[in-house]
């Protein structure tokens, strides 16, 4: 399984909706590196649906960040929304909240007592 | 790889460990201080302790855990690697090789006291943290640096700190930091982890596979700097790693503030975000820092200095990684090298071979009689690749023997210091190589050789003062390869055999008539007979009267020989003859009547048809005259006693064991012959002259001579005639 970006929506809908899902891990590196480069070549806002994201590594959480940071040079939006549990784990762990700035919705039963 | 497998590589990697341990303790023995040995035996614990405690062997790594604390004090300069010390080490090696093997829960009452018993002798040389003596003065230090602590001295933080820096090419290598941090979480609690992503280029100068991430992380964890270190053994070499204790003194995060690549001032809110520093401690570590610059260069530099004095003394970090760094590049460049193989598939390999030698001998048998040129080209052809998979298979077997020299240095020590002597061990042609199967069965007939060495070769240090020789004795282990067999040479320094005493011993024991007339050889051969020593006290070691003659039984077994050479007060010389390899020869195809016999072609120095002349003489004397040389000989016909009549033609095959010579009277030469050798019953073990069977191409079966045995047989005659 590798990773994939979908454009959810026709091209011309303002915000555009793409999906991003597969293992973002290193084995796929480059392949995502493609994909998000090509994905938001527009570089008009846009929404990342992550649910379907099964795997992230260090390789993945750099190319996400990466993703964001030139969102944010090129002054349009990025969102990430939906994201997977795998995502989230490494979110928490890295403690990455705040560098994506996207609300996280945590499920009930994982929130720490 | 299975569980199961993963195991066994446990085992035999553990036991290479464990015999370099024991190594490195012997050469410290002379050398103590030398900083990379200790390293290198520190190492040596430490893999053993990290795979055992991958095996959840809990038990192995507790023990070991302790012997390697002794270690690294050992390699702080800390305690020194005194005699006593050594001996200690060298018995918890033992404990550590006896514990790896078993399971706790089946662990012998016996072997569990001799591990308490070494924890206790351990806790001496131990670090003074756990002891509750000690304690209590780390706690009053504690307390005096409370005071200390409101001019700023030290954080209030009570976590461990640590700072990652990840090198780039730790994903390429197939690390991926988040699970070390991970694991890192489950010797506590991660209490706040900063991701540095500063380094992240921008999306057309990324390389994805690289890594870009630092991390700050403050760990909650009752544990040691060393469980911290362990969690990134992997990539000891591949990550920057600052660890600092909880309440570390500020001075210390001033340094790694400066240590590391990041701005001071980002650092600093990391710092402080993380909660690893209040804000009026960053405050005061900047301003301190400022100070410090303003203060000069001079002042500055010597901040570096201290810096590097400060990395330096914890060997841990910095000189773990190097060591780490090279030792993963040599253990690369081994692990090439090498292959793993059961011992069992490279004996049925050698039995397959030995088979398709002989078969190939079937095929080039019918080949000749059917005289079809072009079969025979090529079973020829066939013949000669047979004989170079026969030898390359062969050589898979051979081992150099070195490692089994090593193993003695150990014997030596314990024995001499039993005995209070002072011998040291020499070794040479460790590199010299032979059948594996040689060497697992003659270290037993070895190191009876060696303890004799020690204890009764070299004489009690008072007499060796008065005969004028070095106090401290020397036992020599050497090995050399010699037309077709090894040699291996055991020899001392010491007094001697002493002929007449040996002589009197004899006549004593009815092994000789006192009118016996004896060369000195043939005196000192007397102490391989059975039930023969000349001991003057019976020593706990050797000395019991047995043991040489079951030496000269195990070395005959392999189908070699012993022989002593000695002068008085100069010390005796045992020389052991081994063929190379028990499996398959080069033989010499001879036939007497209808019978063939196979001599090692490797004994066989020429060969000669005899003269009317010689045949007459031959029929009177046992001894021929060989261009002017005496030559004993033995005629196989009469030997064997072969029925029928000698051929109209007679041959000589001139054999040599070691210097002497003989010779061997055949009816026919049928030249070279591979020769598989098929061991014979137990029904022959008498048999004198032959030591082995093997099957011809025709499938019949040629009996192999054995040389060693008829070349003493022959100049035993000689002497008779004389």
């Amino acid at each position: 399984m590798s990773c994939e970006l979908t454009l959810l929506n026709d091209p011309d809908q303002q915000p555009r909706k793409l999906a991003l899902s597969g293992e973002l891990c290193i084995f796929h590196a480059l392949q995502l590196h493609q994909l998000l480069s090509t994905g938001l070549a527009p570089k008009t806002d846009c929404e990342i649906d992550l649910s379907q994201v099964s795997e992230l590594d260090t390789a993945g959480v750099q190319l996400l960040l990466m993703a964001k940071r030139e969102a944010e040079k090129a002054n349009y939006r990025l969102d990430f929304i939906h994201h997977s549990a795998a995502l989230l784990e490494v979110i928490e762990l890295l403690n990455l909240g705040s560098d994506f700035g996207d609300p996280l919705l945590i499920p009930a039963e994982r929130r720490s007592p | 790889m299975s569980m199961d497998d993963a195991r066994q590589t446990f085992y035999a990697e553990s036991r290479e460990m464990l015999e370099e341990m024991e190594n490195l303790l012997l050469e410290l023995e002379s050398l103590p201080d030398d900083p990379q040995q200790l390293d290198a035996l520190f190492r040596c614990v430490h893999t053993i302790k990290g795979s055992a405690g991958l095996f959840a062997l809990d038990h192995v790594v507790a023990f070991t855990h302790v012997v390697e604390d002794v270690l690294d004090r050992l390699r702080d300069h800390l305690i020194i690697l005194d005699r006593e010390l050594t001996a200690l080490l060298l018995s918890c090696r033992d404990h550590i090789a006896a514990l790896i093997e078993l399971d706790e829960d089946i662990l012998p009452e016996e072997l569990r006291r001799v591990g308490e018993v070494l924890l206790k002798s351990l806790a001496v040389y131990q670090s003074s943290l756990p002891a509750s003596a000690t304690t209590l003065e780390a706690d009053m230090e504690h307390g005096s640096t409370v005071e200390q602590c409101q001019t700023g001295d030290l954080v209030e933080n009570d976590c461990w700190h640590l700072s990652l820096r990840f090198h780039a090419d730790v994903l390429r290598n197939g690390m991926d930091p988040l699970g070390f941090l991970r694991y890192l979480g489950k010797l506590g609690t991660l209490r706040y982890v900063v991701t540095l992503s500063d380094d992240l280029p921008t999306a057309e100068d990324l390389d994805p596979e690289r890594c870009y991430l630092g991390f700050e992380i403050d760990l909650e964890a009752e544990t040691d700097k060393a469980a911290i270190e362990d969690v990134f053994d992997l990539v000891r070499d591949e990550v920057e790693l600052f660890i600092l204790p909880p309440r570390s003194e500020l001075e210390r995060y001033l340094q790694v503030i400066e240590a590391l690549p990041e701005e001071d001032v980002r650092l600093g809110e990391i710092l402080l975000k993380s909660g690893a520093l209040t804000a009026k401690e960053l405050d005061n570590v900047l301003s301190r820092q400022d100070a410090k610059r303003s203060a000069g260069d001079k002042e500055y530099s010597r901040l570096g200095e201290v810096l590097i004095e400060d990395l330096a003394a914890q060997p841990e970090v910095v000189g773990a990684a190097l060591d780490k760094q090279q030792k993963g590049r040599q253990n690369g460049a081994r692990k090439e090298q090498h292959v793993r193989v059961a011992a069992d598939r490279l004996d049925a390999l050698i039995n397959l071979v030995g088979e398709l030698v002989i078969a190939s001998a079937a095929a080039d048998n019918s080949a000749k009689q059917n005289g079809d040129t072009s079969t025979q080209e090529a079973v020829s052809t066939l013949l000669s690749l047979v004989e170079a998979v026969r030898d390359s298979s062969l050589e898979l077997r051979m081992v150099p023997i070195g490692e089994t020299f090593q193993r003695f240095q150990r014997v030596v020590r314990d024995v001499s210091q039993a005995l209070g002597k002072d011998i040291r061990l020499q070794i040479s042609g460790a590199d010299t190589e032979l059948d594996k199967t040689v060497v697992e069965r003659i270290t037993d007939p070895l190191t009876h050789l060696v303890r004799n060495a020690v204890d009764h070769g070299i004489e009690a240090v008072e007499l060796r003062k008065q005969r004028g020789k070095d106090a401290q004795g020397t036992v020599y282990l050497n090995a050399y390869h010699e037309t077709g067999s090894i040699v291996i040479e055991v020899s001392d320094d010491g007094g001697g055999l002493d002929k007449d005493k040996i002589l009197a011993k004899a006549i004593q024991r009815e092994l000789v008539k006192p009118d016996q007339e004896l060369s000195q050889s043939e005196i000192f051969k007397l102490i391989f007979e059975a039930g023969f020593s000349t001991a003057d006290a019976v020593s706990n070691l050797s000395g019991r009267g047995v043991g040489m003659d079951v030496v000269r039984r195990n070395i005959e077994a392999l189908r070699g020989s012993i022989d002593v050479e000695s002068n008085p007060g100069a010390g005796t010389l045992l020389r052991i003859r081994l063929p190379l390899t028990l499996a398959i020869i080069d033989g010499f195809l001879t036939g007497v009547g209808t019978a063939s016999y196979v001599v090692p072609l490797e004994n066989v120095v020429e060969c000669l048809e005899l003269s009317a002349e010689q045949r007459q003489e031959s029929r009177d004397r046992n001894l021929i005259n060989l261009r002017g040389e005496v030559l004993p000989f033995i005629r196989l016909r009469d030997y064997f006693d072969l029925q029928g009549e000698a051929g109209r033609r007679e041959n000589i095959v001139v054999i040599k064991h070691g210097a002497q010579k003989a010779g061997l009277i055949v009816d026919v030469l049928m030249g070279e012959h591979q020769t598989v050798i098929k061991p014979l019953g137990r029904l022959f073990n008498g048999l004198k002259g032959i030591s082995g069977s093997t099957i011809l191409g025709t499938g019949e079966v040629a009996l192999i001579l054995d040389v060693p045995s008829l070349v003493q047989q022959s100049s035993r005659q000689e002497a008779a005639c004389t």
